[in-house]
């Protein structure tokens, strides 16, 4: 909770604070609507779902016979909280071994994402493995393998530049063969709109699913939260190539705002199931609309 | 990545053209438009305020005098205004006593030690003679990174492990940079928060020491609004030099550009546009300008094809085509070239015009198609490459089957090639086509 809260002051103070003042200290004329939209723009919210979102708090008030600063600001709330959805839990259990892919762009925090998963599932009751599928950044296999360390988490490579391919396939095998029950993938980071790189991770994908029928259960698609507008386009080129199933947004410890979440989850149902807070092992945090939504109003940190 | 942008401002600027006069209205209308296409594209709210604001006072107060058609004249001013936002071509500035320092900052995974060695390969291939120092103890395994990039480039460097503080590695760095007569020491230095104040403080402690006649913001193009605060945290702590964007070679329609140099004040000086170690660009404003407005980058096409290109070969090439001589053994091995040149969506959006016409193509499908000429090329004989007038009606059913294409493909080459044949012909002859371009 504490971590959340380090993660979201900033969000809560400079934006939605904002809106919290602006709503609470004036009456509400085109000013304020004006404010409102461009505090949402700079969230990265984006264009589309800042009209929409502000059309139907409009709406709201004049239907609802809003006067009242602090009900138009439950209403911004509500519907702010009404585009997003709870998280299914992580599709992970009810089989012998369960394989989590993991996707993005280069250095959204994939890896490190990875480091704190493992950590964080085994000390859930997990035994996790993980496997080096990025074989093609300098030095990705080495922070890898240290983020193994940290976490006491094996972890399967092969060698710079080999077959990413192979790679994964060993350790599928490898998985299996010593038991363990939950098998994490990483994989190089490349842009959304390399055609071959993102044919190559499709047949990746494709590749753990000879081993492991049904694999993989979860394809989580890594955002870095400082992305702007460019964060959907990347979920629709990932979710193309290789169906993926959920998000991580990181880098929410930064002055950032995530906004781009809700976009994603609107257009493409794509939930976010963690948020990265830091380069600690720990600060990896179960995203909870409610708590997000919230922390992001209430500027006393208290939710 | 500027496509999108492009679009949105080409639309607005098709609706306007064809009608007379610009009203205010239209030009408020324009601007409207201009507006939400500058938010989407990601650029700072306030910034794209003040831009919409100059392009407004100078739309409306010029259009009567001129005699451009009025959608011309918005277009030009906010072409020109674009330059001006952008600023003038980075340079970097390397005078004084050798050897000169430049510091890499940044946000966590921005690309900084990527950028670092394509820096150094950069200068290397200017006969600077670079070095590099490994300063991020932080990121597991940041400094095996930079030292297997320096190996790959062949570029002596400077590192200590993990363990000595950065700015105790920078001053012992400069020390063997100097012992190795190095002329450009470029720092690499561990991602942080322009909040978090112990990290910025280190980076301030090592600009110190260093006394860098550069200090580099390199930033992610898909960047958002943070684009400002992240450039303003940068730059009032440590007063940046220049900036990198980098991650180009994405489909982000790269407001953080604007942005950051807006609220900043410093240059723009390299663009950064692929995973390989030479994918790094001189920055320059008017061709981003114009690629933002749909009007072809062709420059950076012309400069890239001469680095890739074999000189000699191409002037061959050209000969021969001047010639008529050219074959279809010619026209694979220049495909080969082209092919070295970078995905085909990529050197279509340099191209004026073209970015648009493609919009809805998908890209993948070209390469297929580029793959297929290539099988079909592939299957025929010496002879008949250098003579497809060989290629009769059982020698097309041979190359199709051994290219695994259709007869029909193997004709709808041919007929491509000999219209190709024809254009050089006229080109030959001093007709060149006209491209189609805005200002054309
Ligand atoms: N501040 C912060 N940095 C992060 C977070 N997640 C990852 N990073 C940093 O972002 C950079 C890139 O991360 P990495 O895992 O290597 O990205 P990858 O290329 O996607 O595997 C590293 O410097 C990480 O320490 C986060 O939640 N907050
Ligand atoms: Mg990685």
């Amino acid at each position: 909770m504490e971590s959340l809260r380090k993660g979201l002051q900033r969000t809560r103070q400079s934006f939605f604070g904002r809106i919290a003042q602006t709503l609470g200290t004036t009456e509400i004329d085109e000013d304020t609507w004006d404010e409102i939209e461009g505090l949402l723009i700079q969230a990265d919210v984006g264009v589309d779902t800042t009209v929409k979102l502000v059309g139907r708090v409009r709406s709201r008030v004049s239907r609802e016979g809003l006067i009242k600063q602090a009900q138009v600001q439950r209403a911004l709330k509500e519907e702010l909280r009404g585009l997003l959805d709870d998280p299914p839990p992580l599709n992970l259990s009810g089989r012998d071994l369960s394989v989590i892919f993991i996707v993005g762009v280069n250095g959204s925090g994939k890896t490190t994402s990875i480091g704190k998963m493992a950590y964080r599932l085994k000390n859930a009751g997990r035994n996790p493995m993980i496997a080096a599928g990025d074989t093609f950044r300098a030095a990705a296999i080495e922070q890898l393998q240290l983020w193994g360390e940290r976490a006491g988490v094996p972890v399967v490579a092969g060698l710079p530049n080999s077959d990413p391919g192979a790679v994964v396939y060993d350790a599928a095998q490898a998985a299996r063969s010593r038991g363990h029950d939950l098998l994490i993938v990483d994989t190089a980071g490349r842009l959304h709109t390399k055609f071959n790189l993102m044919q190559e991770l499709t047949k990746i994908r494709s590749v753990i699913g000879k081993v492991i029928p049904d694999a993989p259960h979860e394809t989580l698609l890594v955002l870095d939260g400082t992305t702007g507008q460019n964060a959907l386009s990347q979920a629709r080129h990932f979710q193309e190539a290789v169906n993926v199933t959920g998000a991580v947004v990181t880098k929410l410890d930064s002055t950032a705002k995530g906004g781009m979440v809700f976009a994603i989850y609107q257009e493409l149902k794509l939930p976010v199931h963690y948020i990265g807070v830091g380069e600690g092992i720990t600060d990896l945090l179960f995203f909870n609309p409610d708590q997000f939504v919230d922390s992001l109003f209430d500027e006393n940190g208290r939710s | 990545m500027f496509e999108s942008l492009t679009e949105r401002l080409q639309e607005v600027f098709d609706q306007l053209a064809g009608r007379g006069k610009l009203t205010e209205d239209d030009v408020d209308k324009a601007m409207r438009e201009v507006r939400m296409a500058l938010l989407e594209a990601d650029v700072n709210l306030k910034v794209a305020k003040d831009f919409i604001a100059r392009v407004k006072a100078r739309a409306v107060g010029a259009e009567v005098t001129k005699n451009l058609n009025p959608a011309q004249q918005v277009v030009k001013i906010v072409h020109e205004e674009l330059i001006a936002t952008l600023g003038e071509a980075g340079r970097l500035n390397l005078s004084g006593p050798s050897p000169r320092v430049i510091m890499m900052v940044g946000l966590q995974g921005s690309g900084k030690t990527t950028t670092a060695a394509k820096l150094a390969l950069h200068l290397r291939r200017q006969n600077k003679r670079p070095y590099l120092i490994a300063a991020d103890t932080y990121r597991p395994a940041a400094v095996d990174q930079l030292v297997t990039l320096a190996k790959q480039i062949s570029v002596p460097y400077w590192e200590e492990g993990i363990t000595v503080a950065p700015p105790e590695i920078v001053r012992h760095g400069l020390q063997a940079a100097r012992d190795a007569d190095a002329s450009v020491v470029i720092v690499d230095t561990a991602g942080r928060l322009q909040i978090d104040e112990s990290m910025m403080a280190e980076l301030a402690a090592i600009k110190a020491l260093a006394d860098p006649a550069e200090i580099l913001l390199v930033a992610d193009a898909m960047t958002g609004q943070e684009a400002v605060r992240i450039a303003e945290g940068f730059d009032t702590q440590l007063d940046i030099t220049g900036l990198v964007l980098t991650k180009v070679d994405g489909d982000a329609r790269g407001g953080a550009a604007i942005s950051m140099r807006a609220v900043t004040g410093v240059p723009i000086k390299f663009l950064a546009t692929g995973e390989k170690l030479d994918a790094l660009e001189v920055f320059h404003p008017d061709r981003l300008a114009s690629r933002i407005l749909g009007m072809g980058d062709i420059l950076s096409l012309i400069e890239k094809a001469e680095q890739t290109f074999d000189a000699r070969e191409a002037e061959k090439l050209q000969r021969k085509m001047l010639r008529n001589e050219f074959t279809l053994e010619d026209f694979r091995q220049q495909m080969q070239q082209v092919k070295r040149l970078g995905p085909i969506g990529q050197l279509l959006d340099m191209i004026p015009g073209v970015g648009r016409l493609t919009k809805d193509v998908d890209m993948s499908e070209a390469e297929l198609q580029f793959k297929k000429i290539e099988a079909i090329i592939n299957s025929m004989t010496a002879r008949e490459r250098r003579d497809p007038r060989l290629l009769n009606a059982s020698r097309k059913r041979r190359v199709a089957q051994g290219s695994g294409t259709t007869v029909q493909d193997v004709n709808m080459l041919l007929k491509q090639f000999r219209q190709m044949q024809n254009m050089m012909q006229q080109i030959g002859k001093g007709r060149l086509p006209k491209i189609p371009g805005m200002f054309g």
